[in-house]
């Protein structure tokens, strides 16, 4: 029996105006679900107001009881100094539960704020799918990587290995052709 | 110079006192670091010499009256809801006024206030001992507990509010005892001493370390090594311990520029 994770119902949300909604959809336990839709629709308000972190003017997020979440930004924290490692990064992100893929082998003893944009994307990526969150929310993971990165990072997201069955992937994203080859339904937002 | 009083009994409750204290410091103040309130320490050291001061004037040890006003300041910062540098700015200009204005107006301020900025570790007895054995204890408990979420907080900052996590407790938890830490490095180091042992060694790790537990190490390293250094300097040629640790740690951070990161 498939277990709902999130429930979206007629949402509008925003910050100090509605920006996006009304919207509706669900998540459950092993399914990847694409978000797609042009730049500045609202799709990373979307994924703030399903993470508490942007204001609900009208409908209702719904999470499981004691959900946790993995969430990978569109913008993430990068400071001026970090001085962590690769192993480190993935540690404090609770990513440790699944081997990291080899794409990422020859980062990880590097320090996080020696890698370019594209690897620190890739490694973000990782922080959030390799842990034990039960919803993983992914905005805009596509931005910066290489092809060889993205190609890794569809793979991740189509094999089982990574525990997919356990949990759920919510992807924001503005590349159609991506999503519809990870995802088991993409859902169109253009407004 | 009379080498004989770096072995002097007279010496070791002080010197036993700073070392602590050059341990504990530089672990604070990397966390303060990577959550770029570095200026935490100045700001909570000034507002503990400010109450240490006062307490001074009634005749409480400093490392007694210290407390109360870094803690104040600990207590204020959570009630804003304030994170940055800003409200440790304001900390450092009321702290200031507050130390010059009960100096300029008790009776042996004048003597107090040099006492709190050059440092009263060779005055250090067993209060300031137990204090600071207590401080020690205190956080080899907390910081095992809080370094791994403050440190989350900073690499992803939204983590805690998407998981509806009680953030409050290690927030408040460290910032407590950063407070603590800075009172009581402020009654003994010395103020601007306990800003720059929880300052320096971070900034020279930061740069060099090439992981966050090397870091850890490194600045340690660096806290004891100078503390070590300036506490014989300063006895042997008879100078202030506050600003030779100022001075020494100075010359470290210079020093560790022609350090390159393997």
């Amino acid at each position: 029996m498939s277990v709902t994770l999130l429930e979206v119902e007629a949402l509008e949300t925003g910050y100090s105006a509605p920006i996006i909604g009304p919207i509706t959809f669900s998540v459950e336990r092993g399914h990847v679900v694409g978000l797609v839709g042009p730049n500045g629709v609202g799709k990373s308000t979307l994924l703030k107001a399903i993470a508490d972190n942007a204001q609900i003017f009208g409908g209702t997020v719904t999470r499981k009881d004691g959900l946790t979440i993995a969430w990978m930004e569109q913008q993430q924290a990068r400071l001026p100094e970090m001085p962590f490692d690769g192993w480190e990064y993935l540690s404090y992100a609770q990513a440790t539960r699944h081997a990291p893929p080899e794409r990422l082998a020859s980062w990880l003893d590097q320090r996080i704020d020696s890698l370019s944009g594209g690897q620190f994307q890739f490694l973000s990526c990782w922080a959030a799918l390799g842990g034990s969150a039960e919803l993983v929310l992914l905005d805009e993971p596509t931005n910066n990587l290489d092809d060889a990165s993205a190609d890794a990072l569809r793979t991740i997201l189509r094999r089982d290995g990574a525990g997919r069955s356990n949990r759920a992937v919510l992807i924001v994203s503005h590349d159609q052709a991506f999503l519809e080859g990870i995802c088991d339904r993409v859902l169109d937002i253009r407004g | 110079m009379n080498f004989d009083l770096l072995f002097d009994p007279l010496f070791r409750t002080p010197f036993l006192v700073g070392l602590i204290m050059s341990v504990l410091l530089p672990l604070l103040g990397n966390l303060l670091r990577i959550r770029d309130e570095w200026l935490a320490a100045l700001g909570l050291a000034y507002l503990a010499g400010a109450t240490g001061l006062i307490g001074l004037a009634f005749g409480i040890p400093t490392v007694l009256g210290a407390p109360l006003g870094a803690l104040a300041g600990a207590a204020i910062k959570a009630f804003v809801h304030s994170h940055g540098n800003t409200i440790y700015a304001m900390m450092v200009l009321a702290g200031w006024c507050t130390t010059m204005l009960v100096a300029a107006n008790s009776p042996l301020g004048d003597v107090m206030g040099h006492a709190l900025i050059d440092g009263q570790l060779y005055f250090a007895g067993n209060v300031h001992l137990t204090v600071t054995v207590v401080l020690g204890v205190v956080a080899l408990a907390t910081l095992p507990r809080v370094s791994a979420p403050l440190i989350r907080a900073c690499l992803l900052p939204r983590h805690e509010l998407a998981n509806r996590l009680p953030a409050w407790r290690w927030h408040l938890s460290f910032d407590a005892l950063v407070a603590l830490g800075m009172a009581v490095g402020a009654g003994t180091l010395g103020l601007m001493a306990a800003f720059a042992m929880a300052f320096v060694p971070p900034l020279i790790a930061f740069r060099i370390a090439r992981n966050w537990r090397r870091c850890q190490w490194l600045s340690v390293a660096v806290g004891v090594t100078t503390y070590v250094v300036a506490f014989v300097v300063a006895l042997l040629l008879d100078q202030p311990f506050g600003p030779a640790l100022v001075a020494v740690l100075t010359v470290a951070a210079l020093l560790s520029l022609a350090v390159r990161r393997r």
